[in-house]
């Protein structure tokens, strides 16, 4: 049997590669650093590197690997997705951990080893690469979740999503192992090929439910969603941040492609999105209502992030270009709104201390008025309102769903926003219309002398994260017109 | 030479008999265990398919072997994660791990 | 060119107003002080580079449009968020930013005594008018226009309401000669007026809407450029509807007939707030937004005709009712609400450039004069009735020779700014009717004697009460030098516009006419020259006798004779007790309007929202938070579970592709 040499295209994969890199300098300095913040800048450092790569590199497609990803459009502006996110969560965490003493440098290591992993399932165009992607991505944050593993709520959490995390993923490869034996190939386009040729088989089909379950599992959509409030809360938030639009974004990317390449062109396309269809409606009805009774503010945004599955999978089931554009838009939108809202809540996160009940924010308008504003900005904006970022967002994947002929998901998807207004504006109400709660203490030796609300710590690089974030939804929001006629430069390639 | 759906139902006994394992084994171990199960589950299948359908072509090996390693590196950081979790809380039960929910 | 960069005269102010809004409690007043006048200040200056640019363009060619962005795109639907920059609109932004840079000045002193975090608020709360009146002035579209329009009168609404905290401010009943007491009506407390501005406020708000709506379905465009070129093929009942509706909310917002109930109450605000937005320039936008759509009135004689007769009558009437007040910032209210239907009579015969140079000058005076009863207000700790002033000529030299100033320009007096601008509405009326020039001639004669009656009675004389005497003392430099500055604008404003009979240029007319240009032959042109030299010769001198026949009289009855107006009151007791209570207006819409309405808001409230729907809502509501708890239930925390239900909805996915 002759092995061919393959031809090895290294600069169509050049922002993971660069990623990866970092990770790995982040290790080595992290043998002679003793101030393990340095590592969090390095690692900032090659995300803005990573993203200048991705914007020069330009949407012009590029495979490699023989066909087994590739560089286009898409998978670019997912970069920028994670990257985003990525940096966003490394200048929260640089504080964030400073405070809890979980300054390791490992940590940075693992993010940006998980931030490859995403960045490698939005270019995979064959199922093992999408598998290898999403195992660097989700191995590195099992361990990112259970990082305070000394509290037991973070070792719970790292377990939940360990154990469910490699259970979906033994279905995902059953399902890959099913369409590689129904089609004789793992690659997405010669999928597509053999389908559209008119083929057809059962065991396709059992594998395409198997791996839409594997994806949906990533992105939490009901009935896979059960880790997500869990791992959400008990997970540093930090982590929580990262992996709320990282994994999920992730997940959206390879699933997308994986439809629209793979299955896309198919007798199946109308299943797919009909089951996507279902899956949405499904998903935003629970997270929102399950939102609704939550006292626990990352618990809560853990709900909202199972809703906001739904709300994107909406785009999915359009099925159209306008349905994919309408993704990217809302999962640029949600890394900005929902990271934001994360750093908010991890601003507010005493020393030593991992509660983030709503009791936390009463008052918070007085103490501190700019966290204030800006928690109010991203819950408006992940309410959808206008005009801030995330109403266009939603605007673009219901109106997809609309030309789809799927007015009725549209109209289930703003019935929803409104639900959850609800929850949303409950935090508006406690910052704003309540007293601040009497600090009682609630670790064991702490003095109980201090009656007041206790000081928040609004450090340089988590303040500047707020800003940065509520500067891009209200300005995206004001002006969504570049990015929107961007993403429609970016199509699968 | 042995049909290919022979080893497809030896493939879907043993994934049934490692999610059985998940569903029922309440030891963290245990439900490792299951999943391991799964995974080779998958190989088997994987390895078939490239026997009985691509054999010019190496893909379903490669698979296979990328599922072997992926699952020791999972393997690895699950067993951490278990035994972080005991040292905290003095037990593999999982079902002893529910200070979340609701 | 500045001037593609117009954006910039909103852009500081707005970064003034987050500037303050978000740091300024923390950075103290002196900041505060600073960065709220200086960014009006820029403002200001970016306004005269783009005046300068526009001049430095062929006539035709002085309108540019800066596209900032598409801010909707609806179907067929766009909203630029574009700005348009002509001679009229960088007049505004000249009298918006100029005479607000004053006042912003005169405010630092104002508001000393306020607390450190409503001082904040205060400067807070002008840059937001100034952003929304700039956004108003230079929006290029009736949309962006609405938008502006909205804001100021939330602006307007914010700073009337300042105080909210103070309660109604009874007045002293009038006595009588015969020993008969007229009980004057109390003035509102400032949060309820706030509201009744906002609310009158709305109701013009809701016709100019349906304006804009109806642009919308007849052109299929909210730009003013489009709807302007292809306004003359619509058929003229269309046009006379949408000007009629537009019209409606320049009436809300201009304080006129009807609509004018809100303006007199909104003195309840800080008076730098008077002098900026309920003087110089937010009642000004209806005037401003006829003379932007002039392309449509000029094609509609039946609404110009109706925008000229109720600014006359408007005229007429509010200076009746100043004759009478006792509360001197009323008395200039009710003289604004009179000005501005001279604006309005100005704009309705046609006579856009007129009106806008009256709208120029009136910013100028009434600024002024608002001002200096803000600085004896200072000095008397808030007394504002001018029954208890008397002799503060000798103890606030500065603040008196600038209200006289200000007095003589609203009067008329010969050559002062006043006089050129409403002499030529008084041209102008005359060549269209005698009978509306005769009425604005009456207005005239009445707005000298109630300006200087206010002049006499609060300054001449001795003392009415001696502890507030003695009290008085002249404001703090920071607020004399806008008087000042003010004076000297309002003395010799008149030059932007003599009369062509001097042999000179109207300086004003010819910076506008590029603006007004299609209105060429029947408009500005044939005005300029409808009048024989004699004639025009002959109102000049009419009016000029008319502005002193007015202050003469007012010394008449309040210096040499000061038992007249009392002897006089007690004769005339029923047009007095009338004009005391305002025409009963008030009450009249207590009672058809206010009452009614809160009854039935009663009703709604208590008998339809509380028992029917919100019985309905909140059970609805209840039942779905019920539900999410329910849902959350489904959480058990256990792992196993979880598996399990992921494994069943494997199995139903499965299923679901397998069976379909």
């Amino acid at each position: 049997m002759p092995i061919e040499i393959p031809t090895l295209n290294f600069i169509a994969l050049a922002p993971p590669l660069i990623v990866i890199g970092t990770a790995l300098l982040v290790l080595l300095f992290d043998l002679a650093v003793t101030d393990k913040r340095v590592l969090g800048y390095l690692g900032l450092v090659g995300v803005v590197i990573a993203a200048g790569v991705s914007i020069a590199m330009g949407p012009r497609p590029a495979t490699t690997f023989q066909a087994m990803a590739i560089s286009d459009g898409y998978a670019l502006f997912f970069n920028l997705v994670f990257l985003a996110t990525a940096g966003l969560s490394i200048l929260i965490a640089i504080d964030y951990l400073e405070r809890h003493d979980l300054q390791r440098g490992e940590y940075y290591a693992l993010l940006l080893f998980s931030a490859s992993g995403m960045m490698l399932m939005a270019a995979a165009t064959d199922l093992i690469v999408v598998f290898l992607g999403l195992e660097i991505m989700s191995v590195a944050l099992y361990i990112l979740a259970g990082f305070n593993w000394r509290q037991l709520a973070s070792a719970e959490a790292a377990m939940k999503y360990f154990i469910l995390g490699a259970f979906a993923s033994a279905f995902f490869l059953y399902g890959a192992a099913l369409t590689y034996g129904a089609t004789g190939t793992t690659n997405l386009n010669q999928i597509g090929l053999w389908l559209s040729g008119g083929n057809s088989d059962p065991m396709a089909l059992v594998g395409l439910g198997l791996l839409l379950a594997g994806f949906a599992f990533k992105v939490a959509a009901v009935p896979f969603q059960w880790w997500t409030p869990d791992v959400y809360q008990g997970a540093p938030t930090s982590v929580t941040a990262f992996m709320s639009v990282g994994a999920k974004g992730a997940g959206f990317a390879a699933l997308i492609r994986v439809l629209r390449s793979g299955f896309g062109d198919s007798a199946y396309s109308a299943d797919w999105a009909l089951a996507a269809a279902v899956l949405a409606v499904l998903t935003m009805t629970f997270g929102n209502l399950a939102a609704l009774p939550q006292k626990d503010v990352k618990r809560m945004l853990g709900y909202s992030s199972i809703a906001h599955a739904g709300y994107i999978l909406v785009g999915v089931a359009a099925a159209s270009e306008s349905g994919v554009r309408g993704v990217l838009f809302y999962l640029l939108a949600y890394a900005f709104m929902n990271v934001g809202a994360f750093a908010v809540a991890s601003a507010l996160e005493r020393r030593g201390e991992f509660s983030t009940t709503q009791r936390d924010y009463a008052g918070l308008s007085q103490r501190e008025p700019l966290l204030a504003v800006a928690m109010t900005v991203f819950m408006l904006s992940l309410t959808g309102m206008p005009p801030l970022v995330g109403f266009w967002g939603k605007l673009f994947v219901f109106r997809a769903a609309v030309e789809a002929g799927m007015s009725w998901l549209a109209i289930v998807g703003v019935i929803n926003s409104a639900v959850s207004a609800f929850y949303y504006l409950g935090v508006v109400v406690q910052m704003y219309m309540r007293a601040p709660a009497e600090y009682s203490p609630r670790l064991v030796g702490e003095e109980s002398d201090a009656k007041k609300p206790a000081a928040v710590n609004l450090e340089v690089a988590i303040g500047t994260a707020v800003l940065l974030a509520m500067l891009l939804t209200v300005v995206l929001g004001l002006w969504p017109g570049p990015v929107a006629s961007l993403v429609t430069m970016m199509p699968l390639g | 030479m042995i049909p290919l759906h022979w080893w497809l139902i030896v493939a879907a006994a043993l994934f049934c008999i490692g999610l059985y394992g998940v569903l029922s084994r309440k030891n963290a171990i245990g439900v490792l265990m299951g999943i391991e199960l799964m995974l080779n589950a998958v190989n088997v299948n994987l390895v078939a398919f490239w026997r009985y359908i691509t054999p010019q072509v190496l893909t379903g090996q490669i698979f296979a072997i990328f599922v072997i390693t992926v699952a020791a590196a999972e393997a690895a950081v699950g067993l951490a994660i278990i035994i972080a979790a005991y040292r905290r809380r003095d037990t593999v039960i999982v079902d002893e791990l529910d200070i979340m929910r609701w | 060119m500045i001037i593609q960069s117009i954006w910039l005269a909103i852009a500081f102010p707005l970064a003034g107003l987050l500037f303050n809004g978000l740091l300024g409690r923390r950075l103290g007043r002196g900041v505060v002080g600073i960065v709220g006048p200086g960014t009006v200040a820029l403002a200001f200056v970016v306004g005269l580079f783009a005046g300068l640019d526009l001049l430095a363009l062929p006539a035709q060619d002085r309108a540019i449009v800066v596209t900032l962005w598409n801010w909707i795109s609806v179907g067929s639907f766009r909203a630029g968020m574009s700005l348009l920059a002509d001679p009229l609109s960088v007049l505004m932004v000249l009298v918006v930013t100029g005479v607000g840079f004053l006042i912003h000045v005169y405010s630092i002193g104002y508001m000393e005594h306020e607390e450190d975090r409503l001082y904040a608020r205060f400067f807070t709360f002008l840059n937001l008018f100034i952003v929304s009146m700039l956004i108003l002035v230079l929006a290029d579209n009736y949309l962006l226009m609405y938008v502006g329009w909205e804001l100021v009168g939330v602006c307007s609404y914010l700073l009337i309401g300042f105080w909210f905290r103070r309660g109604d401010d009874p007045q002293d009943p009038v006595r009588l000669k015969d020993g008969e007491l007229v009980p004057v009506p109390a003035n509102l407390n400032p949060a309820d007026s706030g509201k009744k501005a906002f609310i009158v406020n709305r109701v013009g708000d809701f016709g100019f809407a349906l304006g804009v709506f109806l642009i919308w379905t007849t052109f299929g465009t909210l730009n003013f450029a489009d709807v302007f070129g292809a306004a003359p093929e619509i058929a003229s009942g269309t046009v006379t509807v949408i000007t009629l509706l537009l019209f409606v909310g320049a009436v809300g917002k201009s304080a006129q007939l009807p609509l004018y109930v809100w303006l007199p109450d909104a003195m309840a605000g800080p008076t730098p707030v008077s002098a900026l937005i309920h003087a110089a320039t937010m009642v000004t936008a209806g005037v401003y937004m006829v003379a932007r759509s002039h392309a449509l009135y000029a094609l509609a004689p039946t609404t110009s005709l109706v925008v000229a007769l109720v600014g006359v009558i408007t005229a007429l009437y509010a200076a009746t009712i100043a004759l009478v007040q006792t509360d001197l910032k009323r008395v200039l209210a009710y003289s604004t609400i009179s000005q501005l239907g001279y604006m309005f009579l100005a704009v309705g015969v046609g006579a856009y450039a007129s009106g806008m140079f009256h709208l120029t000058t009136h910013a100028f005076f009434k600024a002024l004069l608002f001002l200096a009863a803000g600085s004896v207000m200072h000095a008397l700790g808030d007394v504002i009735d001018i029954r208890r002033m008397g002799g503060l000529r000798q103890k606030m030299p500065r603040t008196y020779w600038t209200f006289v100033i200000g007095a003589l320009a609203l009067a008329g007096f010969p050559l002062t700014s006043g006089f050129f601008s409403k002499d030529e509405i008084l041209a102008k009326a005359f060549e269209f009717s005698p009978i509306l020039w005769a009425l604005g001639l009456l207005t005239a004669l009445l707005t000298g004697f109630y300006t200087f009656r206010a002049l006499f009675v609060a300054f001449w004389g001795s003392a009415r009460d001696q502890e507030l005497f003695d009290h008085a003392h002249e404001s703090p430099g920071v607020m004399t030098w806008p008087l000042i500055l003010l004076a000297g604008l309002a003395l010799f404003g008149g030059i932007l516009g003599l009369p062509q009979i001097l042999g000179v240029d109207h300086a004003l007319a010819g910076w506008l006419h590029p603006a007004f240009a299609d209105l060429e032959g029947e408009g500005a042109e044939a005005i300029h020259h409808g009048l024989s030299a004699g004639l025009e010769w002959g109102l000049l001198g009419l009016s000029s006798v008319i502005a002193l026949l007015g202050i003469g009289l007012a010394y008449w009855f309040y210096v040499a004779n000061p038992g007249w107006p009392a002897d006089l009151a007690v004769r005339f007791k029923s047009v007095f007790k009338l004009l005391v209570n305002k025409y009963y207006v008030d009450d009249l819409y207590d009672l058809l309007f206010v009452d009614p309405g809160k009854a039935l808001a009663r009703f709604c409230a208590q008998g339809i929202d509380n028992a029917a729907i919100d019985g309905i809502i909140d059970g609805g509501a209840r039942l779905i938070v019920q539900g999410g708890a329910w849902l959350g239930r489904l959480q058990t925390g256990f792992i196993r579970h979880y598996a399990l239900a992921m494994f069943l909805g494997v199995i139903v996915v499965v299923a679901y592709f397998f069976l379909r």
